[in-house]
């Protein structure tokens, strides 16, 4: 059994209307089945709205199944004795980099998890310490967050949530509200973290530039696994992407408009030497 | 009739310890008709420049004409600039408020003092061009999905029948798919209208395929002001300020470079394609 | 600007009064504050006056620090002492048109306003010695003993924390919905009460909204990091008294002696 499982994961929300009577339900998550191993980077891809953030709250025991079972570490989620347990094993990084900083100083807020764990005091300065300095951000442990960049504040993030010891982080979406540089930083952060203190990673997001190194990728539509697979298997189905209301790389669509033209070329093209390679070009003196 | 922008110069808190130049000496005339991506990452500028456009940020030194006058002599109409020059901020779906669509689109018209037909004929108007179907106008504007948010909010703005219509990092947040839907939409209003439009971004590859004219801009300075291809030429010196050109740019290069005769201007996809299949064939 | 409240008044400096435990200055403020109310006569505000001057030297931020807050009151102050010399009977010094001054009235307008002087720049003391974190961690832990009357005193310390980080937030979310509106047009300037107040609508709707669905955001955030209330807890920066702080809560003591004594007893 991997770090993270699920199996025949459903949930299902209610809709009401303004009097609060029933409209319908919704399956936000439907009949999905994971399994992670420890030390992997994974990656979830999907359009607004098609599940994957519900899913991933599942992860963190902020969600719990409708039908179905998710173990975290061979923990069943649905089991409150197992919930602060699970919340300190797999870390959470969300969207909006002002909506999850709790501390006034960046240090504070990096010691705000272990403080909740009952960590004692001369560890947790050095949890922090160690924590801001995984991610690069040790030079403003004493800044407001109010005065960073966004990729500087999803970095405090991080580093929070690294200084609960945790074996998987989940980022949902922690890119989308970044302008490119910012989106930058915090993946070569995650990358880090992932082969450096081989922690799991599950990184969540419609951006497909950020998968290229992940070890495995699935892609969610209408709440189920649409496609599942390596980078380079997903990106060789251009046309099914595209029905998914994603995009590929432009490289990776110039090598398949390419091919579709007649021109011998394999699929799941990912950078432009290979592009040049597969056009039979000579390497670069 | 344009907007002229004549040495411009903006500083934040001047005089204090936190004094700092947004904007140093811009000079940029932005005729009719054109569509323009302005293009700068985070704290270039680029945002503090467009509020100058409309007024609701005054040049520290220097002017800004509108069709010919100052927009900052006294007895200029500043709300009139305002419905001329219509500015769609970042994230515009935060600032919906009415209780459904329709009347959240008559905010802007009324204002202007519009009477009540006129106002919803805009309304009107200014949702069937942005693609909302009739079905969500009495709809809670809350009650939409992310994309259809956010074209109330620019519907908003057109209400008020802008002559220039600019839009502040239009797709942030939004999916590949949803992106490519409203750049789209704005391209055919374009088309349509004939309106000069503006679209601030920090990505070179959403604008590229768009625009005839991208302006970059870097710490407060024009950095670049030319045609796509024409910019991405240097993309070299963009990297350097953390700008890249579209990957396409990159491939050309990488393929000219490798011994294959292509043109390397080129800024689009199936610009690409045609380019790479006629020098293969020669 | 409204970005200056929010920074909170802390002068960054070093000295020992910043050093000391903000229980040991929220004490003293409020026994300087009681202190200037149970004096009443001029020696007694000498005293006070000398401790003053003593604690703001040693903090070593400029007086025009400390001076600053008194702008905000001097409408307060000068309402207070016209009260109180004209409406105080007692012997009458000299009569002008209806109004009576008094040698009473007179004196309680002085005291008065010293003694409104004195307590706003007592109080500028402590926030422009202590940060706001540090005001709420002292303040959590002096009204611990309140727990047992179920007293949330964790949560409201938390409570002040997280308005004190959002505050700054909002008020630049503010500017922008202000700019957002305004450039649809709106005009928050202009009209009389009713159409100002109608003009906010625009303005207050999307901010309430925002600031609802942030609330949402952090409350999951805090509960993906473990947070469950105060109790488990432990601290990263715990709050241990020094030494300086039992000599400062002595030399508060003696201090307060001496105002009761010379206050209340000696006159």
């Amino acid at each position: 059994m991997g770090i993270i499982e699920a199996k025949n994961l459903v949930f299902e929300y209610i809709r009401r209307d303004e009097e609060g009577n029933v409209e319908g339900i919704t399956r936000a998550v439907d009949e999905v089945n994971l399994d992670i191993r420890q030390g992997d980077f994974v990656a979830i891809l999907g359009h607004n709205g098609s599940g994957k953030s519900t899913l991933a709250k599942h992860i963190n025991a902020i969600h719990y199944p409708t039908e179905g079972t998710v173990w975290v570490d061979g923990k069943d989620t649905s089991d409150d004795a197992n919930l602060w347990e699970i919340r300190q094993e797999a870390g959470m990084v969300f969207q909006n980099p002002d909506n999850q900083i709790i501390g006034q100083v960046v240090e504070e807020d990096v010691g705000f998890g272990p403080e909740n764990l009952g960590v004692p005091t001369a560890e947790i300065w050095e949890r922090v310490e160690e924590s801001l300095k995984a991610v690069g951000m040790y030079e403003f442990r004493k800044h407001s967050p109010n005065k960073l960049s966004g990729g500087q504040k999803q970095r405090v993030s991080i580093a929070g949530v690294i200084a609960m010891h945790p074996k998987c982080i989940v980022l949902d979406e922690p890119t989308a509200m970044l302008d490119p540089n910012g989106r930058k930083e915090v993946i070569r952060a995650v990358r880090a973290l992932n082969d450096v203190e081989r922690i799991t990673i599950i990184l969540i997001t419609h951006y497909m530039e950020e998968i290229i190194h992940a070890d495995r990728v699935f892609v969610m539509d209408k709440g189920k696994i649409a496609m599942e697979g390596t980078p380079r298997e997903i990106f060789s189905q251009v046309e099914k992407l595209k029905d998914l209301r994603l995009d590929v790389p432009q490289v990776t669509l110039l090598a398949h408009e390419l091919g579709k033209s007649g021109l011998d070329i394999p699929k799941g093209i990912l950078t432009c030497e290979e592009l040049a390679a597969a056009l039979g070009l000579p390497k670069k003196k | 009739m344009s907007i002229i922008l004549d040495h411009v110069n903006y500083v934040y808190e001047a005089g204090t310890a936190m004094e700092f130049a947004a904007l140093k000496d811009i000079n940029l005339v932005i005729p009719d008709g054109q569509f323009i991506g302005l293009i700068g990452h985070t704290g270039s500028g680029k945002s503090t420049l467009v509020q100058h456009l409309n007024g609701l940020l005054a040049p520290t030194s220097g002017s800004i004409y509108y069709n010919g006058a100052d927009i900052h002599d006294s007895d200029y109409n500043k709300k009139e600039l305002r419905s001329k020059v219509g500015l769609v901020f970042q994230y515009p779906e935060h600032q919906l408020f009415e209780i459904d669509v329709f009347s959240d689109v008559c905010f802007g018209p009324k204002n202007l003092g519009l009477d009540k037909k006129e106002t919803e004929l805009r309304a009107y108007a200014a949702l069937k061009q942005v693609g909302l179907e009739d079905e969500y106008f009495y709809q809670s504007p809350f009650d939409l999905s992310g994309g259809q948010k956010r074209r109330v909010a620019i519907a908003g703005v057109l209400a008020m029948k802008p002559e220039v219509l600019i839009l502040d990092e239009p797709t942030a947040g939004l999916d590949p798919k949803g992106r490519d839907e409203i750049l789209d939409q704005i391209a055919k209003l374009r088309e349509e209208t004939g309106i000069t439009v503006i679209l601030v971004s920090h990505s070179m590859e959403d604008v590229a395929k768009y625009v005839d004219r991208i302006i970059v801009m870097n710490r407060g300075q024009v950095l670049f002001d030319n045609e796509p291809g024409e910019v991405f030429k240097h993309y070299k010196e963009l990297e350097q300020v953390g700008l890249a050109a579209p990957q396409v740019t990159y491939i050309m290069h990488e393929l000219k470079q490798r011994g294959l005769d292509v043109d390397t201007d080129i800024t689009t996809i199936a610009e690409a394609k045609n380019e790479i299949l006629k020098a293969l064939n020669k | 600007m409204l970005r200056d409240i929010t920074l909170g008044q802390y002068y960054q400096t070093d000295s020992v009064i910043h050093r000391l435990d903000p229980r040991v200055k929220l004490v003293t403020t409020i026994c300087f504050i009681i202190s200037l109310f149970v004096v009443d006569n001029l020696i007694g505000y000498l005293i006070a006056g000398i401790f003053l001057t003593m604690v703001i030297k040693l903090s070593k931020v400029p007086l025009k620090y400390m001076l600053r807050g008194m702008k905000s009151i001097v409408f307060l102050l000068l309402i207070a002492v016209v009260f109180n010399l004209f409406l105080t009977p007692g012997e009458t010094v000299f009569t002008f048109w209806k109004i009576k001054i008094t040698m009473e009235g007179i004196r309680q307008a002085v005291f008065m306003a010293i003694r409104l002087i004195f307590l706003i720049i007592g109080s500028s003391v402590m926030t422009l010695t202590t940060t706001p974190n540090n005001l709420t961690d002292g303040m959590e832990k002096l009204l611990g003993p309140l727990k047992i009357f179920r007293v949330p005193v964790h949560e409201i310390a938390m409570m002040m924390s997280i308005a004190l980080r959002f505050i700054p937030i909002l008020l630049e979310e503010t500017d922008k919905i202000m700019k957002a509106q305004i450039a649809r047009g709106a005009d928050f300037e202009s009209g009389n009460l009713i159409k100002k107040a109608k003009s906010l609508v625009p303005l207050l709707v999307p901010l309430f909204i925002s600031a609802f669905r942030r609330a949402n955001d952090l409350a999951m955030a805090m509960e993906a990091r473990c947070y469950r209330g105060g109790d488990h807890r432990t601290k990263m920066k715990p709050l241990i008294y020094k030494k300086r702080d039992g000599l400062a809560y002595g030399v508060v003591v003696c201090y307060l002696a001496l105002c009761v004594v010379v206050g209340r007893i000696l006159l």
